[in-house]
């Protein structure tokens, strides 16, 4: 019973992969990433009778490695958008269709009801982006519905978490046309604003941007209230402390904290990676008191002997 | 010889030297402590102390340079190197004296002269702070100063961490020797003598 059980289950995973091998891992012959995952795309024109080559528009072009990486991975593109779109030329009207926002499928789904979409979405009203763009900043400004993968709950390597969460900002802090779209004004130079911060280049690479310009909300894995420059985190001992907001942020997440605890010796050595010096380790501060007040004694009592016995 | 004989044990430069260090060393272990402890108070920030910290750092390591030629090229090095012979035992002998001996009205076991300045157990641990634990703080304050010169990975552990752990481990270590090296320096002809002699040079014997 058991074996068979096993063949079938194994045939469907065998059959499913198949499926989509067939549409994002061999884009030649998928109707849309024919052309949408290449730089150029070819046509039969009816009219003039001949066959045309044009460029593909640079942000229509999709990244085929990305989106089978992607959590949406087991989608097919006209699964959300209109199936009119595999007739080629597209049709102008089609720009207008609806597309559906993260809510209208994840929202009030108990299955996806640890991601708490709906909280995410009552902290990005307040968040300083709402400010700006109001209801046009959707989700997807920051995650790709193409390719957005849960790098920060899957993930047990926080280099790739930090990169991965601070490339969702850059791609448009560090781009002056998709900045200026959603600001109206040029984007400030990050290198140049953040000039105060020490070790400039280290903090970028092992905090997220998130960490200091987000409110931090206990009941969120990730808060999205982005607040505005003027109330980021400016002081070092609110991650420089034994009561590390990173805590409470960057390491709140389950895999980093498992990692950490299977360690072994690490978990004797760290239990608050971000405070300076010894400190970071209890068992060493816990020493050092000791090895202190051992020396007072050992002083008091000496000098006590040298005026009893003088 | 007379009760009174003194000799000339600290010459300028290394008065000058040892009241900078004092200084640099205790701007050190006070803003290292805070550092640690994560101390903010509106008078003194953070970001002022980590200064604090690091010009004392620089400061310490310009007068190491200055102790280490100093002790090459003057007479002063030879008062550093230890014999083979008695390693061990001349160190235990003079631990002796210090918790039991001179509390039963035993000589001092090796009476300074021109030619020992320090004694035994006195002479190992200055070698071993001024030659290993010194030296080591400021190799590894230096690549904290500049931490992108730092491994990135120690087996399972971050290089800064690894080097942070060092760092205040040995500048504890050096915390607690100047604890020691403060009190045993009133074991002499009288509490304050050894005080007054390394600000005029001069050590009674």
């Amino acid at each position: 019973m058991n074996y068979r059980l096993i063949i079938l289950i194994s045939l469907l995973f065998f059959a499913s992969s198949h499926l989509n091998a067939q549409s994002y891992q061999d884009p030649q012959h998928h109707a849309c990433l024919k052309c949408h995952s290449n730089q150029s795309y070819s046509f039969h024109n009816d009219v003039t009778d001949k066959e045309v080559k044009r460029l593909m528009n640079p942000y229509y072009v999709l990244d085929t490695f990305a989106i089978s990486a992607g959590v949406h991975k087991s989608f097919d593109c006209t699964d959300c958008h209109s199936s009119e779109y595999e007739v080629y030329p597209h049709q102008a009207t089609l720009k207008l269709e609806p597309l559906s926002s993260c809510l209208d499928c994840h929202g009030g789904d108990e299955s996806y009801a640890k991601y708490k979409f709906e909280e995410i979405q009552a902290e990005v009203e307040k968040s300083v982006h709402h400010k700006v763009y109001g209801e046009n900043f959707s989700c997807s400004k920051c995650h790709n519905q193409h390719t957005y993968a849960a790098t920060a709950r899957n993930s047990d390597n926080v280099l790739e978490i930090v990169d991965y969460s601070n490339k969702l900002c850059l791609s448009c802090h560090n781009d002056m046309k998709k900045y200026k779209l959603i600001s109206g004004h040029n984007n400030p130079k990050l290198v140049e604003v953040h000039d105060w911060l020490p070790n400039q280049a280290l903090h970028f690479q092992h905090v997220r941007c998130i960490e200091c310009h987000t409110e931090v909300v206990d009941s969120l894995m990730v808060s999205h209230n982005i607040l505005s420059k003027d109330h980021a985190v400016k002081k070092c001992v609110e991650c420089h402390s034994a009561d590390s907001r990173l805590k409470a942020s960057l390491y709140k997440y389950e895999n980093l904290r498992k990692r950490s605890e299977n360690g072994g010796l690490s978990t004797v050595l760290t239990n608050s990676s971000y405070v300076i010096g010894t400190h970071q380790s209890p068992f060493l501060k816990l020493l050092s008191i000791l090895i202190f007040l051992a020396t007072l004694a050992g002083i008091i009592i000496h000098s006590i002997f040298r005026i009893l016995k003088k | 010889m007379a009760a009174t004989e003194k000799i000339y044990f600290y010459p300028l430069w290394l008065r000058i030297w040892h009241g900078i260090n004092a200084l640099g060393i205790i701007v050190l272990i006070v803003t290292g402590i805070s550092m640690q402890s994560s101390m903010e108070t509106s008078v003194i920030g953070f970001s002022l102390v980590v200064k604090l910290h690091n010009i004392a750092g620089v400061v310490v390591t310009l007068g190491y340079i200055v102790f280490f030629v100093g002790n090459l090229v003057t007479s002063n090095g030879k008062y550093y190197l230890i014999k083979i012979k008695g390693f061990i035992k001349q160190p235990i002998k003079q631990a002796l004296y210090y918790s039991w001996g001179m509390f039963h009205g035993m000589k001092a076991p090796f009476p300074l002269s021109e030619k020992r300045k320090f004694n035994p157990l006195q002479k190992i641990f200055y070698v071993v702070v001024m030659y290993l634990a010194v030296p080591g703080v400021i190799i590894t304050g230096f690549a904290l100063l500049f931490p992108e010169i730092i491994i990135e990975k120690v087996y399972d552990f971050s290089g800064v961490f690894v080097t942070a752990i060092f760092h205040s481990a040995l500048g504890f270590f050096i915390s607690i020797f100047l604890v020691i090296h403060l009190y045993i320096a009133s074991i002499g002809k009288s509490p304050l003598e050894n005080y007054k002699s390394i600000i005029t040079g001069w050590h009674h014997i």
